[in-house]
């Protein structure tokens, strides 16, 4: 179910991290947490969505971290942005969702481990640590996603609409929107 | 009896917040109050709705805004919960005589014997400015409490306060 209540406040843009075409028919929006244990059971089917609709579909991806829940949660979104300066977010995205029950437990040390396995240069990312702009803007994407109506995470945008379901049935929920605009 | 809406007077309570130390509404008169109802502690984490307001403590109170967190629950049951999710807001307990705040506010489930998914935005006056009743299964996130505060006169007021520079530039 789409629902028609809870709206996108933030509409996509250049500051955003996109992948997929601009053209795409449908773009989808996680609001996700990179220690979330949901949004890290989600992420193969949003990989399996991008692999099936190739081509249609644009997928968007803003940080939601529930820290006091997830203590290492703010830690690897500010990592993702610091590699982000590198061109490397999504490769950190992908790294800190596959490897999530291994570096979770482990905190920042399991976090190093991302830095290092990644190649990025330790200290030239401990430096973007330190840049305030990356805790700005993980909390502009927070607070954009809580008057879009986010509530928990993973949250799932479908062409602006707050995705409400099961997250097996997103992937039939994208490809009836796409159906119909073809 | 449905619902208390906006502009009614919010009922006057007194809960207990621990095992010694309770809350009352009226401690909190000049500032604006947040009363989520929600049906029972140890919901999921990932989708918990506290979860997300606990994120928000800051964001609220940047409103002038406290949060304060009332079930059905025992005190102990509270306490634990507010330990192991790390909540820095007060849960209250209605549960003796169990209900009585969650009737005073029109949100109590007889049937199930649960207080009802609801919202209320007080103000400082103590008069109720929004409600809003969320299906029981329902997480209604943090949009309409936001929202709400954001239309509280005393948040226009202040912040015209912080963004003089409009009117400042407009006389120099």
């Amino acid at each position: 179910m789409i629902s028609e209540e809870a709206v996108l406040a933030v509409p996509v843009s250049a500051r955003d991290h996109i992948q997929g075409t601009p053209h795409a028919v449908v773009t989808l929006v996680e609001y996700g947490d990179f220690q979330c244990p949901a949004c890290g059971g989600a992420y193969p089917l949003v990989k399996q969505i991008q692999h099936r609709y190739a081509g249609n579909l644009r997928f968007v991806f803003r940080h939601f971290p529930l820290s006091q829940a997830h203590p290492y949660a703010q830690l690897a979104a500010e990592l993702a942005e610091a590699a982000a300066v590198d061109g490397r977010f999504w490769a950190m995205h992908d790294w800190l969702y596959e490897n999530q029950a291994a570096w979770a437990p482990r905190g920042a040390a399991g976090l190093e481990t991302g830095v290092r396995a990644l190649g990025l240069d330790e200290a030239a990312i401990a430096a973007t640590l330190r840049n305030p702009d990356i805790d700005a803007r993980i909390r502009g994407d927070f607070m954009g996603g809580v008057r879009s109506g986010v509530n928990g995470t993973p949250s799932f945008y479908v062409n602006g609409y707050l995705y409400q379901g099961d997250f097996d049935s997103l992937v039939h929920a994208i490809g009836r929107v796409i159906a119909r605009q073809q | 009896m449905s619902m208390l809406a906006a502009g009614t007077a919010a009922p006057e309570f007194t809960l207990h917040s621990t095992p010694d130390q309770t809350v009352a509404l009226k401690e909190f008169r000049g500032r604006n109050v947040i009363l989520a109802f929600y049906p029972a502690d140890w919901s999921p984490v990932c989708s918990d709705q506290l979860a997300l307001y606990n994120e928000l403590l800051d964001e609220f109170a940047r409103f002038n805004a406290q949060l304060l967190a009332i079930s059905v629950d025992g005190v102990w049951s509270h306490a634990a919960l507010a330990r192991e999710r790390k909540y820095h807001f007060p849960l209250l307990s209605d549960f003796e005589p169990k209900g009585r705040v969650a009737r005073a506010y029109g949100v109590y489930d007889e049937q199930h014997g649960l207080a009802q998914r609801a919202l209320f935005v007080i103000d400082g006056d103590g008069v109720i400015r929004w409600s809003y009743l969320s299906p029981m299964g329902v997480n209604p996130g943090a949009a309409g409490i936001v929202k709400a505060l954001e239309a509280l006169p005393s948040n226009n007021i202040q912040k015209a306060l912080d963004a003089p520079d409009a009117d400042a530039r407009g006389t120099a």
